[in-house]
């Protein structure tokens, strides 16, 4: 359920309210607690539900499993059509 | 969009249909819990690509759809309190309740607010000391953590003017009431990858074990979704059955402990009606004693609502997966996003909603 | 087990909620309640052929000499926003409701409702804005009314233009003249006056360097009428309720389908953040700065080159084509390659979690 967001941090601050995190999506930027993600860092990338970060994008993992999925995509060239 | 768009990205989508095709062999009925997921397939139309042995039904996993219509019978009457700005995420707007919905309640006067965070909440609550501020705390446990934190920073400020209205729900029980139904037909799932970016998915390991049930947890990209079918489609055929994760870019079999550790401390499991399908047990989390001044059922006594649904609404047998929207009588002639009879149809995640936006020039003769 | 299970068909009923008592906001979104309203109480009441044309603007001759003419009110809120504000608005709006009947827009009405208490402040930076635009544009305030309305009556300024333009003898230009085989022109990228109001309003705090697109496009649409005369079947500006809505409007008074390829859709990178964030889908965003063309298909290309020379039309795209199939409906190949219906909004787009 949930519409869930990954953006990129580009600012960390401490504030009255917790750890705030200035987060770019796109281009536009919003303040994103990170208080479920206490080991973020600028530059990371975290997963956005509702204000708060919920993870942090493992970009290792995340490129090794997108890699072995373009390399499928290379291969075929079938076509969408309804079957 | 980095981790959006690559998971959008044509030839790869083709190359992993070309592979389920390829991989399916028997007829299979799968179910994709998450709302969220619903609408991506129905927003790509991959529903209509798979190949016909692979049947998908849609599960109860919009939250919007599965509030009780008692909660959202009292919303609406706290909400119309002049001391009150209620605020709320937007999808819960426009759902009918017994005889009205939180616009209509806008409409005749009262502050009803959208926010997109929690945290919004509170600020308004900060800037009007003068009025109530209550939050409607909806959602699965991919919502649970904020609202949680909310509630917290609420009690650590000794915000006197906050409350929140409290009604989650949480996903496993529901599975396994779908499972345990002698009308279930669903073979594998397509589990949700938000709520287990919360929870972790060893919760699912439990029932894919007692009830011999394949599970993928997906992510909601086009892409995701199609390499989940495949890794489930894989388990069907190989007779597997095992919780597989294909959202790994954010998934852990743990989940995110310090998000665990806030909902735990705030709320605590309860009994929870789901709407449309009824009481299930220990499925939906309600606040602790410790924070009943913060719990807006306590504060605001709007008395007991009973409500019954118009019985033209199927959203119980939608929800479940045993029918489709366009199996229900009403859907698109009494029942429409305008003029909805029930939940599915209001939700932009809902079934129904899905149904009638991408699918209903499309009903099968 | 549970009881309510076995009992799910033997719920009571009361009565649905299909009557509608009350106007609700989305009754104002350019969406399906809108229409409705229209259908329902407007147009059984001024019956007439050219309010029946449901175009932007009427088209009427007066001693010999065709006429457009229209009206619109602007109740944005917040007043002030990145790339204008509520004046500016109102000028572009009205300006742009005239040249989408081919017109040359001449002379607009202001009047001004405004809240007791507004700072005068407002008003003068407000009217100063608003005379700027119409300068710029080339038209002329002629006449306006004032009221004022008690504290709590009116949200702080509403402003209605009203304009009136000259349409050339062989300009013909509404929404029901589409024919399979024309092509659909975008003038450029979407979103963006939608996203930037958002962006200013409480309760959605976020940073967003979107400003805009409100431009006056009467210049723009002499352009094209002058590059493709005769070509041009229909001009619209997708305003509230964004592309979906004035293709739909288009395919449902032409009695015809359109066919769009989301690859030519063009969006900046932060209005596709701004909706990835808040659930929104583009396609019904309001825009306030562009504009649809419906053209023969011989013309297309020669129409589109001649856009892409005025700096209104920079980006301006062939995004699909009118069909005689599955008339009244818009059908978007995606990005996957697959096909899906572009529905006309039921009410208003509210940001969503789910």
């Amino acid at each position: 359920m949930c519409l869930a967001v990954p953006g990129k941090i580009v600012e960390i601050s401490e504030t009255a309210h917790g750890r705030v995190a200035r987060v770019e999506f796109g281009g536009v930027t919003r303040p994103v607690q990170l208080d479920f993600v206490p080991e973020a860092t600028v530059g990371d990338y975290v997963l956005t539900h509702v204000g708060f970060a919920i993870s942090r994008v493992d970009a290792e993992e995340a490129a090794r499993t997108f890699e072995a999925l373009e390399a499928m995509g290379l291969l075929d060239n079938e076509e969408l059509k309804a079957s | 969009m980095k981790y959006l768009d690559e998971y959008r990205d044509e030839r790869i989508a083709r190359r992993l249909l070309a592979d389920i095709r390829r991989r399916v062999a028997r007829p299979w009925v799968m179910m994709e819990i998450c709302g969220g997921q619903t609408h991506t397939l129905m927003r790509y139309g991959i529903d209509e690509i798979l190949p016909p042995l692979i049947t998908l039904v849609h599960g109860p996993g919009c939250p919007v759809c599965v509030t009780p219509l008692e909660i959202i019978d009292k919303a609406i009457r706290i909400a119309s309190r002049p001391e009150v700005i209620f605020v709320s995420y937007g999808d819960m707007l426009r759902v009918p309740g017994s005889d009205s919905d939180l616009l209509r309640v806008k409409a005749s006067g009262g502050d009803v607010r959208v926010a997109y965070s929690p945290m919004e909440a509170l600020k308004i609550a900060r800037a009007n000391p003068g009025r109530q501020v209550v939050f409607f705390g909806i959602g699965f446990e991919t919502t649970a953590p904020a609202n949680a934190m909310a509630v917290w920073r609420a009690r650590e400020e000794g915000l006197s003017n906050f409350s929140m209205l409290v009604a989650h729900v949480l996903v496993p029980p529901a599975i396994r009431l779908l499972l345990t139904s002698p009308a279930n037909r669903v073979q594998g799932f397509i589990a949700p990858g938000h709520v287990c970016t919360v929870m972790g998915y060893q919760q699912y390991e439990a029932l894919s074990r007692e009830f011999r049930v394949p599970f993928v947890v997906a992510g909601f990209e086009p892409v995701d979704l199609l390499e989940a079918i495949l890794m489930l489609v894989g388990q069907l055929e190989d007779g597997r059955a095992s919780v597989e994760n294909q959202y790994v870019r954010s998934v852990t079999r743990e989940g995110n402990l310090a998000a665990q550790k806030t909902m735990e401390e705030v709320f605590e499991v309860t009994d929870r009606k789901w709407r449309g399908v009824g009481l299930i047990p220990a499925s939906g989390l309600r606040l602790r004693p410790e924070f009943a001044a913060y719990d807006a059922e306590r504060i605001f006594d709007v008395g007991e609502c009973n409500a019954a649904e118009p019985a033209e609404c199927i959203s119980a047998l939608v929800l479940q997966g045993l029918k489709k929207p366009w199996d229900c009588a009403a859907f698109g002639r009494r029942c429409t996003p305008e003029s909805p009879l029930g939940a599915p149809m209001v939700s932009p995640e809902g079934a129904c909603a899905a149904y009638y936006q991408y699918r209903r020039h499309a009903v099968p003769a | 087990m549970n009881d309510d299970r076995d009992n799910l068909p033997a719920f009571t009923c009361p009565a649905p909620l299909a009557a509608r008592d009350k106007i609700l906001l989305g009754h104002g979104s350019g969406g399906k309640l809108s229409a409705e309203l229209i259908r329902e109480i407007f147009l059984p009441a001024f019956q007439n052929p050219f309010l029946a044309r449901l175009d932007d603007q009427a088209v009427v001759t007066v001693g010999g000499t065709r006429l457009a003419f229209t009206t619109d009110s602007f109740v944005v809120s917040p007043l002030f926003f990145r790339g204008g504000d509520i004046g500016s608005l109102a000028v572009h709006g009205t300006i742009n409701d005239l040249a989408m009947g081919g017109a040359q827009p001449l002379f607009l009405s202001a009047a001004f409702i405004i809240e007791e208490g507004l700072p005068m402040a407002t008003l003068r930076r407000v009217v100063e804005s608003l005379e700027r635009a119409a300068r710029e544009a080339g038209v002329v305030i002629v006449t306006g009314d004032t009221k004022v309305v008690e504290k709590g009556s009116g949200d702080e300024l509403f402003i209605n233009t009203s304009g009136i333009g000259v349409v050339p003898e062989d300009v013909n230009l509404s929404a029901n003249q589409a024919r399979p085989g024309d092509r659909v022109i975008l003038s450029g990228a979407i979103g963006e006056h939608g996203i930037a109001i958002l962006a200013e309003r409480e309760g959605l705090e976020f940073d967003c360097p979107v400003v805009s697109d409100s431009a006056p496009l009467h210049t723009l649409v002499a352009a094209m009428l002058s590059a493709a005369p005769g070509a041009i079947r229909c001009l619209r500006d997708p305003t509230r309720g964004g592309v979906s809505s004035t293709l739909n409007e288009i395919a449902t008074q032409s009695g015809v389908g359109i066919e769009i390829d989301e690859r030519q859709i063009l969006m900046r990178e932060e209005v596709k953040g701004a909706c990835e964030l808040l659930g929104l889908d583009p396609l019904y965003v309001a825009n306030e700065g562009k504009l649809i063309a419906i053209v023969a298909p011989q013309s297309a290309e020669s129409l589109v080159a001649a856009m892409r020379r005025h700096p209104l039309g920079r980006d301006a795209q062939i995004i699909g084509t009118v069909c005689a199939a599955h008339p009244g409906l818009v059908v978007m190949r995606t990005l996957l390659g697959t096909s899906r219906i572009v529905d006309m909004l039921a009410g208003d787009q509210l940001p969503r979690i789910c």
